[in-house]
Parts: structure tokens; C-alpha cells; sequence
């Protein structure tokens, strides 16, 4: 079958079957199977055919497209592009339901339907307090009971399986407008997961935090996606690439003509004026003459730098979307708190996935990014890995510690991003999903068995939880990026060394710009240090509380086993089937997007910066020194964190004591949340306060005042009512009553009477037609 | 001009029916008793049938009918029939109010007024 055909149909019906699921378990969702446990089910098996609809796609896709061979080399992208149902067309805007499918929608869609089969499998087991009735100890009901309330089993299954829906149909999407759409259904998503024990304060303030903040971001997104349309006038990826990066130009970066235009919009009016082309342009051939001047100019403006600026902004406003999505600084702080929803979400959203949906929209639109756009997301990349990796270092939730560590793993994608490493990004994204996943569900195996979240009440699990610890410490190699320098490593080892070299070989090029690769570097030995303080503090040592500890078991089998294939993917994402070159970084240098392998350089604000070609990092020169100055930095966090919290060299409430200002600033994670709710929270709440006293005061005494008017009036007009309208209807019936009356006497029941009536009556007509008729007929 | 003196004409039969019309109104009128009531009634009834009969006889008209004319004569059959159905259930009203009030005079059946 042709590929242009199988792979919408797959790839969409592995989209579609989520959303099937999620409203069969709308409709159905409590009367499936017992208390709803047949919902748990059929999301699984909707993920579970959407994981192998993804993967028979991806084995046609490789079928089709064989891997390596034109590596780097300016091959032709292979995209499948194309419209599924026209919404609505307004102009020259059309609005459709359509798909973009190359190599990186592919392999994203085999990874998220991966991930989510293993999570929603985890789910199983995890969510099964929800199929009894459930007593929330942490909601306190006003008469001092926990709060007692139904379970909700099926509603859980019935968000993941949207939640997947949403995801697959962002990944999927074929235009701008359809990733909006989906953007948000993942952000209403994400809010009704974190909000899912929605009693709780915490966590209803944890989702209105996620939502507003994305908000916040998204505004810039629609502030590019305007400059996009109005610059491109279309919004589909394959017209606005062949656009932005035509073919005739080497698919060079080019600002489009009507971008251009936009930008000399006056000037395109002064030729206008000076060339009349008659009303309403009843001389077309003078309009020609205007159009060809314009065309002969557009070369001149361009090179001027007109429209530059708009493209630059509709690079950076989808940026801004991403960094909302993404939790980059500085919107990253919805999070954290994002950890109140159930373990799972955590890993399905905030770690695999959705956050994910950021950068992969970054390196969607990659083609679109300005060098000063990239400059701006390496930038943004870098302060965000560096911030939230020193809060995860002082964090004792152990959620809060994987949450930070997303953060500052996106901000490492974002980084590479920004400069030039479009693959070494993704591939950190696609190897960050697995390993983020399994820490993730590991986490919440631990949450599970002691009940707390909190670390420092742990300690000396190993030997209760063995697989647990097995998978989770697979979890924090890879995410340190362990491996035996140049010969073989985990998945992440692969990932970190692109994006550090990547780094290395952009520092060379800037050296203005070296700090983000010294500051990349540091945050490697961030990660090796909180990933492991989080292992060890976890599982090795004594119990530092005995209830929690003779409580903790091993998780049952149906969540162990998501955790070991989980680690095995963590273990094997990085690696090329043997003796081929088939896997997931050739998959994702071929899907590449066109014009973006020499780099980018030549930017109109800032000439001098040069994003350099992603396979130069892979030379000896660059790759040897770097993985060496990776390993090592990894190893000394490893090695600290060892020395700290395994055996005990150092202690650390010592250095937490010592060093009292750093501790408290981390510990209070930047003062970023006191921070916003002083700059903006507040603000925010004190304008509400304000006019909601201006509502009660002005408005409402204004609607009141009103009310008191109409209501005068309404009893003026009862009072007209009463005495005019009703006083003449009643005399009416009055009067009628007493003529009736009155009439009534004449109806005496004498015969007699009645009988000399008639006759008087008559003898009275002929009288009277004796006197009227005779003239009547004689006249 | 003395109608005595004349020969007989319709005018005398219409004088005849007007005197017994008059009398019955006057029976009617004047009786206390049912049956009374009744007779004048039935008084009223053949004097109207006089009229008919008069008016319709082919011997009475001036000129000579183009039809035989029993037009009254027909009228006066359906009024004497008419009567006797009246009468009969006249009678049977009689009878009834007799046996709830023991008495047949007119002035006593008034209690329909209120």
C-alpha cells in the first residue's frame, strides 16, 4: 500500500482510538465491569492498539525511508502532509483538521503510546484505592472527619485516555491551528489530572497554577501564530517551511515576501500612489506595472532587513507557547506544584509527554527560528537548567526532586535547540521520556508503599523494594548519562554527550557564548549529585523512620513490570540495533528539517552569531574531550553525592548549616513563587478586591437602585390597575347584576299574568302597526 | 253599512273566529283552573282554524282560483292535530301537578320564579 496513504490511516486511527475510549468511559465509564474497573481496562487496550498502530507505522516508515546512507548530506525531508476534514474558510484563511507526518512524528508517536501503555498499565495497580470508596486523610471536612468519597477509577482512565487523545493530536497536528487546539486540550488536560483529588486545597491550587501559567504563555503563542498568518497567510508546516526555507534559495532561511511586504507596507502605498491604476484598479495593466516595481524591489527591502523583525517574533511567540508548555523560566514554577496530581500523571505529563509537547513544537518549527530566536531559547534553556537543577539539590519531596529535574532536562533540550543541535534536543527528549518515566513511576512505587513523599522519612528500602530500586537506579544512571567514556553507555549518556558537544563545538564558534557550555557542564554534575542524593537517601542507610519503613513492600506485579520495561528502554533508547545502522538518532538526522543541517548563521540583528552545523560536533576533535569532561563532571557529582548521603564523609546539615544563605535561598526554590505572588499574584488579587468592591458598590447600587425605581412604579400601576381598569370592569358586572335583578320581578310564574301580557302585547303591536304599517305600505 | 244585512261573506267568518279568539284569550286569562285554561286554549286554536278554513274556501273568493285552494283546509287538519297532542299532554301536566300539589290551580304552579 502506498505509504501516502498507510500512514494517515494508521497514525490516525492510533489518534483516534484514545478518543473512543475516553467517550465510551464518559457515557458508560461506572457501569464498567465492577465499580468502573473495566474503564482501567479499556483505556489500556485503546493506548495499548494506538503503541502497535505507532509501531507498524514506524516499521513502514523505516521500510520506506532506510536509514543512514545520506547522513547529513542535503537529502530531501520525506514528509507526509495533508488535510483530513476542511473546518471552516474565512478568505484566504482555512482552517483544517490535517497531518504532518516525517520521521519525528513517527517516532514520537511510537514513543508516546509506549509510554502511555506503560503508565496506564502502572495505573492499574497504582489507582486501585479509587475503586472503593476513598477516605482522603489530608482533606479535613468542617466537622474535623476526613473527607469520605466515592472512588473515581473510571474518571482517571477516562482523563489519560484524553489526555492521549490530545497528545497523539498535537504530535499529528499538520497546522498551526490544530497544535493550538491541541495545546490547549493537553493544557485542560493536565489541569483536570492535577486537580484529580480536587478536595484538596493544594491540589485545585496546583491545577488554576498550571492553567493561568500556561495561559501566560500561550498569549505569546497566538501573538506568533498572528504573525505568522499574517506574514505566510497560510498555517500549515508544509507551506509555511517551503515558504520560510524555499527551494530555490537551498532552503536557506529567507524572510518570506509577505513578510516583507507587511514590513513595507507604506512604501508598497507610496508606489501605489505614484503609479494610479484607476479605480478599484480598472487598469490592470498599470496594477501589473505597481506589482512589478514592488517584486523588482522586495530583494532590496529584504536585504534592508524589512519583515525580519516579524519573522523573528513569530519564532519567538511560539517560543513563548513552548515555554509555558515546557515550564521554562521564567513560567516554570507550575511544575513543582504540578506533583500533587497522582504519581502517574506526573509521568505521563510532567514528564514524558506533555512538557514534552514544548520542545518538540520547538524543533517542529525549528525551520522558522531566526539565529537571534535560537540564541534566545539556548538562553532561556540555560538559566532554566541552571535554576532548577541547584532546587533540586536542596529538595527533600521526592517528587519535587524528579519535578525540578524535568525542568532543568527540558531546559537542556531547549539549550541544544537553541544552538544548532536540533537533533541532539530531540534525541535528549525521546531518551529523558523513558528514563523520566521509569523515575517517575519509581517514585511513586515508593510513595505507594511508605505512604510519605517525603525523603528524609525513608532510607533502607533496597532490600525491601529490590526491583523498585533496581529499576529506579537504572533510572538515575541514565539520566546522569553513565556509561564507559567512548565505548557504550545508557541512553542518556548518548544524549547528554550530543548536547554537550553540540555545545562545545557553538562555544568554539562564540566565544562570547561560552558560558552556556561551562554552565551545561555544571548541570551535568547538578544532575549526577541530586539524582543520586535522591537514590541513596531513598533506599540506602538506616531507616530513618521505623513505622514507614515496616510498612513498605514491594509494589505488585502489574507496576513492577511497566518500571523494567521502562528500564530497558532507558538502557537501550541510545543505541543503534547492532551491526545497522538502525535507531533513534539516524531515525530522527533523517527526519531533520530541511536547511537546518549547515546551522544558522548570518542573522540581521546579530551577524557575528553562528550556530554551527550539527555533524561538525561529531567530529574526534570536539566528541573525545567532551565526553571526557562529561564523565568526569557526572562522576563528581556522583562521587559528592556518595561521600554525603552514602557513606557519610560529609555531613549534610553541616554544609546546610555552613553555608545558611545558599541553603535557605535554594531550599525557598529562588524566592520564584514569593517572588510572582509579589509581582503579580498580589497585584492581581488586590485589583479583584478592588473591583469587586466597585461591583458591590457602584454597579450593583446602580442595578439595586434600579430595581427600587421599577418596583415604584409597578405599585403605582397597581394602584392605577386596581382602582381604574378593575373598578370599570366590576361596575360593568354591577350593573348588568342589578338590571338582572330588577328584570327578575317581571317573571312572576303567574299564568294568568303571562297570558295577559301576550295579549296586551298583541293588541299593542296592532295598535302600532295600525298607525306605522297603513303608512308604510301606502307610501 | 249593516253586516247583518248582507249576505254571507268571508268577513262574517273572520268576525266569528275573531270573537271566539277574543273569548279564549279571555278564558285563558280569567281561569284559575287548568282545565279551564285548556279549554281556552283549544277556544283560541279553532278560531284560528276558522280564519284558515275561511280564507282557503273556494266558495268565499271573489275570483274564480286557478287551483281547488285547500291550502287553509290542510292548515286547519295539522291545527286540530297539533291540539290533540297539546292536549293530551296538557292533560298528563295536569295530572302530574295534581298529584304533587293536590290541587289544579294555576296560581299555585309558581315555584320555578325563584
Amino acid at each position: 500500500m502506498d505509504l501516502e496513504l498507510l500512514l494517515p490511516l494508521l497514525l490516525g486511527l492510533a489518534w483516534l482510538v484514545p478518543l473512543g475510549s475516553f467517550a465510551a468511559i464518559v457515557f458508560f465509564g461506572p457501569r464498567m465491569g465492577r465499580a468502573g474497573r473495566g474503564a482501567g481496562y479499556l483505556a489500556i487496550g485503546a493506548i495499548g492498539a494506538s503503541a502497535v498502530l505507532s509501531i507498524v507505522a514506524l516499521i513502514a516508515w523505516l521500510l520506506a525511508h532506510p536509514l543512514g546512507g545520506d547522513h547529513g548530506s542535503h537529502h530531501a525531508v520525506h514528509a507526509v502532509a495533508g488535510d483530513w476534514y476542511p473546518l471552516a474558510v474565512f478568505g484566504d484563511l482555512k482552517i483544517t483538521i490535517g497531518y504532518y507526518i516525517d520521521g519525528l512524528t513517527v517516532a514520537m508517536f511510537a514513543m508516546v503510546s509506549v509510554v502511555a501503555l506503560c503508565i496506564h498499565v502502572y495505573s492499574l495497580g497504582y489507582m486501585h484505592e479509587e475503586l472503593h470508596e476513598v477516605t482522603d486523610p489530608l482533606v479535613t471536612l468542617s466537622d474535623g472527619q476526613p473527607l469520605k468519597r466515592r472512588g473515581r477509577f473510571h474518571r482517571f482512565f477516562q482523563y489519560l485516555s484524553l489526555f492521549s487523545f490530545s497528545m497523539l493530536g498535537l504530535v499529528i497536528a499538520g497546522n498551526v491551528a490544530m497544535v493550538f487546539v491541541f495545546w490547549e486540550l493537553v493544557g485542560i488536560c493536565s489541569y483536570l489530572l492535577i486537580g484529580f483529588y480536587i478536595e484538596r486545597k493544594s491540589a485545585s491550587n496546583a491545577a488554576n497554577k498550571a492553567f493561568i501559567v500556561n495561559r501566560v504563555g500561550d498569549f505569546g503563542m497566538i501573538v506568533g501564530m498572528m504573525a505568522l498568518w499574517s506574514g505566510l497567510g497560510t498555517f500549515s508546516f508544509d507551506e509555511i517551511f517551503a515558504r520560510v526555507r524555499p527551494a530555490a534559495n537551498g532552503h536557506a532561511l529567507v524572510v518570506p515576501d509577505g513578510m516583507v511586504r507587511a514590513a513595507a507596507s507604506e512604501r508598497i502605498a507610496a508606489i501605489y500612489r505614484t503609479t494610479p491604476t484607476g479605480p478599484g484598479g480598472a487598469f490592470p495593466g498599470l496594477q501589473n506595472a505597481a506589482e512589478a516595481r514592488i517584486a523588482a524591489l522586495l530583494p532590496g527591502w529584504r536585504a534592508e532587513g524589512l519583515g525580519y523583525g516579524l519573522l523573528l517574533v513569530a519564532g519567538l511567540g511560539i517560543f513563548c507557547g513552548c515555554v509555558g508548555k515546557s515550564a521554562q523560566f521564567p513560567l516554570h514554577v507550575w511544575l513543582p506544584d504540578a506533583m500533587e496530581g497522582p504519581t502517574p500523571v506526573s509521568a505521563l505529563i510532567h514528564a514524558a509527554t506533555m512538557v514534552a509537547a514544548g520542545v518538540y513544537l520547538v524543533g517542529r518549527f525549528y525551520p522558522v527560528f531566526t539565529p537571534e530566536a535560537l540564541l534566545v531559547i539556548a538562553i532561556v534553556g540555560c538559566v532554566t537548567l541552571l535554576i532548577a537543577a541547584t532546587i533540586a539539590l536542596t529538595a527533600t519531596d521526592i517528587k519535587r526532586v524528579l519535578a525540578y529535574s524535568t525542568v532543568s532536562q527540558l531546559g537542556y533540550m531547549m539549550l541544544a535547540l537553541g544552538v544548532g543541535g536540533w537533533v541532539a534536543g530531540l534525541f535528549h527528549l525521546f531518551t529523558h521520556a523513558f528514563f523520566k518515566a521509569l523515575l517517575f513511576l519509581g517514585s511513586g512505587s515508593v510513595i505507594h508503599a511508605t505512604g510519605t513523599n517525603e525523603m528524609p522519612r525513608m532510607g533502607g528500602l533496597l532490600k525491601k523494594m529490590p526491583w523498585t530500586a533496581g529499576t529506579m537506579l537504572v533510572g538515575c544512571l541514565a539520566i546522569s548519562g553513565a556509561g564507559i567514556p567512548l565505548v557504550i553507555g545508557l541512553s542518556g549518556y548518548y544524549s547528554k554527550d550530543g548536547i554537550l558537544a553540540q555545545l562545545y563545538s557553538f562555544a568554539g564558534r562564540n566565544p562570547s557564548h561560552a558560558w552556556l557550555f561551562y554552565a551545561a557542564a555544571a548541570g551535568a554534575a547538578l544532575t549526577a549529585f541530586y539524582m543520586f542524593r535522591l537514590w541513596f537517601m531513598t533506599f540506602l542507610g538506616l531507616p530513618r523512620d521505623e513505622h514507614v519503613h515496616a510498612h513498605a513492600h514491594e509494589s505488585p506485579r502489574v507496576m513492577v513490570v511497566p518500571l523494567v520495561i521502562l528500564a530497558v528502554f532507558a538502557v537501550v533508547a541510545g543505541w543503534n540495533v547492532p551491526g545497522t545502522a538502525l535507531g533513534l538518532q539516524p531515525l530522527l538526522e533523517q527526519a531533520r528539517p530541511l536547511g537546518t543541517a549547515e546551522g544558522a548563521s548570518h542573522g540581521h540583528f546579530l551577524p557575528t552569531l553562528a550556530m554551527p552545523a550539527e555533524h561538525l560536533s561529531h567530529a574526534h576533535e570536539i566528541h573525545v574531550p567532551v565526553t571526557l569532561i562529561a564523565f568526569t563532571v557526572g562522576l563528581a557529582g556522583f562521587l559528592l553525592a556518595s561521600a554525603m548521603y552514602w557513606w557519610r564523609l560529609l555531613d549534610a546539615d553541616l554544609i546546610g548549616r555552613t553555608f545558611w544563605p545558599l541553603y535557605e535561598f535554594l531550599r525557598n526554590k529562588w524566592w520564584f513563587d514569593e517572588l510572582y505572588q509579589f509581582l503579580f499574584v498580589r497585584p492581581v488579587l488586590r485589583c479583584a478586591a478592588l473591583a469587586a468592591a466597585i461591583d458591590r458598590a457602584v454597579i450593583d447600587g446602580a442595578a439595586h437602585a434600579l430595581a427600587a425605581a421599577v418596583r415604584l412604579f409597578s405599585r403605582f400601576d397597581d394602584w392605577i390597575d386596581r382602582l381604574f381598569v378593575d373598578g370599570a370592569v366590576n361596575a360593568t358586572a354591577n350593573v348588568t347584576y342589578e338590571v338582572g335583578l330588577r328584570l327578575r320581578e317581571v317573571q312572576t310564574g303567574q299564568l294568568r299574568q303571562y297570558v295577559l301580557w301576550v295579549a296586551a302585547g298583541t293588541v299593542g303591536l296592532f295598535v302600532l302597526a295600525m298607525f306605522l304599517w297603513t303608512y308604510t305600505l301606502a307610501g | 253599512m249593516n253586516p247583518l244585512a248582507e249576505p254571507v261573506h268571508l268577513t262574517h267568518y273572520l268576525v266569528v273566529g275573531a270573537v271566539l279568539f277574543v273569548c279564549g284569550v279571555t278564558c285563558m286569562a280569567a281561569k284559575r283552573n287548568a282545565i279551564g285554561v285548556l279549554m281556552g286554549i283549544e277556544l283560541v286554536l279553532n278560531g284560528a282554524n276558522l280564519n284558515f278554513v275561511a280564507f282557503g274556501s273556494p266558495y268565499l273568493q271573489s275570483t274564480s282560483p286557478a287551483s281547488i285552494g285547500l291550502d287553509g283546509q290542510l292548515m286547519a287538519l295539522f291545527v286540530i292535530v297539533l291540539a290533540a297532542a297539546e292536549a293530551a299532554m296538557a292533560l298528563a301536566i295536569a295530572l302530574c301537578f295534581y298529584n304533587a300539589h293536590a290541587t289544579i290551580d294555576v296560581d299555585q304552579a309558581d315555584e320555578l320564579k325563584r
